[in-house]
């Protein structure tokens, strides 16, 4: 059996400063409240445009932005983008919402016409499309269960052939709208449009990228001794909420 | 139909619908369809022409600040009440106002307008002067991007035939001097170097993690670079603060809730200034800053049970903040009322960017709202002690009142909320109307 060591979990949030609008901080602490109250020692660490890479990472996180920062951090993902590829093929787990999700894409055309090139860890490509899709989404994965949050974005993401969703749209628009799909996952990765912030309200999708991140290491996740009981009833409200 | 006939009819729909009780931008609307051109036609003709203040926090406390200044001055100033932030709001107020000939008595109209109906209403009426507070992320469900509500406010600052009056702390503010039409003026309003950390820009809000580190170096440009300021809040006292007027100095009383209230006493202030020119009388300007009561809503205090209780609208990260930051925890028995109606915003992501530590000494005594669940989720992630949760407002505001103790109350309520909570106090207790 795996031993949980007191080595402390990092936590990576990619690009916070360019990439933070919208409570999609929520989603880091959600991460390193429940480690702690799983007993584990946490560390976060920003990662920005320029900064040297961190040599010790367990779980990337990051957000969505306005189309102006994405500019900075395109540049800077192509830079560290054989690093972001060797940790996801390690099993390394990551959660990248709105744009940095579109960013973990091949492109993005943006509604200005400049193209943004991907690090193209998910086969898809994202377009500006001519209004934004917003309000509450409620999706069903078949591994991590209901996902509920909220979406906002003018980007239409339409995936490759072989990529698989992250989840099925139950009620909201998704990836592009149209193809009753929402998010991408690779591996461990996960590419979601989903805020509000998507983990509090989702806490199997939280424990899922805990879970991953320890077994990278050869630890596995501790028995769970706290309720989610605040979770579970936040959930219900958003999933009967109007879009 | 003649115009006489045009706007009696308009007041008569509005004298009936006052009977039915309610419905303030109806005769507006009736207005609109009827004579389109009414609004700005009648604001033309006022002789210190229209002012407009727009932006994310704080438009109605200082749209208040700034009319009561004016009128301190002798000035008569036509303004829009209730909220009706709009062309067809700004209408009724003028059926209004206006006498039996169709007169509206009044020297100057000082609006204020949300950024999206700013937009239309400076293109029916271009304002003599504008004053443009802030830009911080607010209903992205409505208007998607904070980029896009810059552009808003650009438009408003473009038709502006006068004077801006600019906050200098607000990059996106203090930006949209850089390209104005020529001939258009900027007075500008701002902070000493001490009181801006006070005041994070947005783009200080998740800057890493200056949430767990609110100490934080901040990355705002020096002093030294930027432009001279009309009016500066130099200093903030537990009631009063000190200004600085073109290079002097002036103590104020301002007895109104938050910080955020005293910096924007600063922009009604300079704006006062814009409007008034060489018969302003900056000494009683101030004066008359002490005298200020609370908007609706906004910090303003309503006494049930021999006690008093604030009400405190939150409506962005950057506004709950600054409230949470103007008073200590543990003095006061604490209530949050999260709605997601419409008017509130839908997306409640937004609670995730407020910073709740200052509450983990006192603890919140009651969570309601629509949305109480998610704030007590919200809430127990910043590891803030909750006592119960009770999504239905009248129950938790009554057991609030009753395990409140001898602790002032006071409220932190989204805006719907805060509205709903004002009808059933009014039941309880005098509530002013609005």
């Amino acid at each position: 059996m795996p031993e949980t060591s007191t080595e402390p979990l990092r936590i990576v949030q990619l690009y916070p400063r360019d990439m933070n609008i919208y409570g999609d901080w929520g989603n880091t602490l959600t991460l390193k409240r429940r480690a702690e109250r799983y007993g584990l020692a946490v560390e976060v660490h920003d990662h920005n445009p320029g900064d040297p890479w961190p040599e010790q990472a367990d779980l990337f996180v990051g957000g969505g932005g306005q189309d102006s920062g994405q500019f900075r951090v395109a540049e800077d993902l192509a830079a560290v983008s054989g690093h972001l590829h060797d940790a996801a093929e390690r099993g390394v787990p990551m959660l990248a919402i709105c744009g940095l999700y579109q960013l973990l894409g091949k492109s993005f055309r943006t509604g200005g016409g400049e193209t943004l090139q991907g690090i193209g860890i998910f086969d898809l490509e994202t377009v500006a499309g001519p209004e934004r899709l917003i309000g509450n989404i409620v999706t069903e994965s078949q591994e991590l269960g209901t996902i509920v949050g909220y979406e906002n974005h003018s980007g239409l993401t339409h995936l490759g052939a072989g990529q698989q969703p992250l989840a099925a749209v139950v009620s909201g628009a998704g990836n592009d709208g149209q193809d009753g799909t929402e998010g991408a996952r690779t591996a461990n990765v996960l590419g979601s449009y989903l805020h509000g912030s998507m983990l509090p309200k989702n806490p199997a999708v939280a424990d899922f990228l805990l879970s991953a991140a320890l077994e990278v290491r050869g630890e596995a996740l501790p028995e769970k001794t706290f309720d989610d009981t605040l979770a579970e009833r936040a959930r219900e409200v958003a999933s009967s909420r109007p879009r | 139909m003649s115009r006489p006939l045009v706007r009696a009819l308009g007041q008569g729909v509005r004298w009936a619908t006052s009977l039915r009780g309610g419905g303030s931008a109806f005769p507006g609307l009736f207005m609109e369809k009827l004579h389109p051109r009414f609004v700005s036609e009648e604001l033309a003709k006022l002789p210190l022409g229209v002012v407009v203040v727009s932006g994310t926090n704080g438009k109605t406390t200082t749209t208040k600040m700034a009319v009561q200044l004016l009128r301190s001055q002798g000035l008569r100033v036509f303004t829009n009440r209730t909220g009706s932030n709009f062309v067809r709001g700004v209408a009724a107020s003028l059926l209004a106002e206006m006498d039996a000939f169709g007169r509206l008595d009044a020297d100057v109209a000082v609006l204020e307008l949300d950024e999206a109906h700013a937009v239309h209403f400076v293109k029916q009426v271009r304002p003599r002067t504008s004053l443009l507070l802030n830009i911080m992320r607010d209903q992205l469900d409505r208007f998607g991007e904070i980029d896009t509500t810059r552009r808003m406010l650009r438009q408003v600052a473009h038709a502006t035939t006068e004077t801006v009056v600019l906050n200098r702390e607000d990059p996106r503010i203090a930006s949209l001097a850089e390209d104005l039409p020529e001939g258009t003026g900027v007075s500008w309003f701002g902070l000493s170097d001490a009181l801006r950390p006070m005041f994070p820009s947005d783009d200080d809000m998740r800057d890493g993690l200056r949430q767990v580190d609110p100490g934080a170096e901040d990355s705002a440009v020096p002093s030294a670079e930027r432009p001279r300021a009309d009016v500066v809040l130099e200093a903030v006292n537990a009631r009063s603060v000190e200004l600085d007027v073109a290079g002097k100095a002036y103590e104020a009383t301002v007895d109104l809730y938050g910080v955020y209230n005293q910096y924007n006493a600063a922009g009604a202030l300079a704006l006062a200034l814009q409007v008034l020119g060489e018969r302003a009388d900056t000494a009683s300007l101030v004066a008359e800053l002490g005298k200020v009561t609370p908007a609706f809503g906004r910090g303003e205090t309503i006494t049930v049970q021999d006690k008093p209780l604030q009400l405190l609208l939150v409506k962005n990260p950057a506004g709950f903040r600054l409230s949470l930051a103007s008073a200590s925890a543990e003095d006061y028995a604490t209530m949050i009322a999260i709605n997601d109606q419409y008017a509130d915003g839908r997306d409640v992501s937004w609670l995730w960017d407020v910073d709740f530590d200052r509450l983990r000494e006192g603890g919140v005594d009651v969570v309601s709202g629509v949305r109480a669940w998610d704030m007590a989720l919200r809430l127990d992630y910043d590891l803030v002690p909750v006592g119960t949760v009770e999504p239905d407002l009248e129950t938790a505001l009554r057991d609030f009142i009753a395990g409140s103790g001898d602790r002032p109350m006071r409220i932190f309520c989204t805006y719907t909320a805060m509205l709903s909570l004002r009808k059933i106090l009014g039941g309880m207790t005098h509530v002013a109307a609005i």
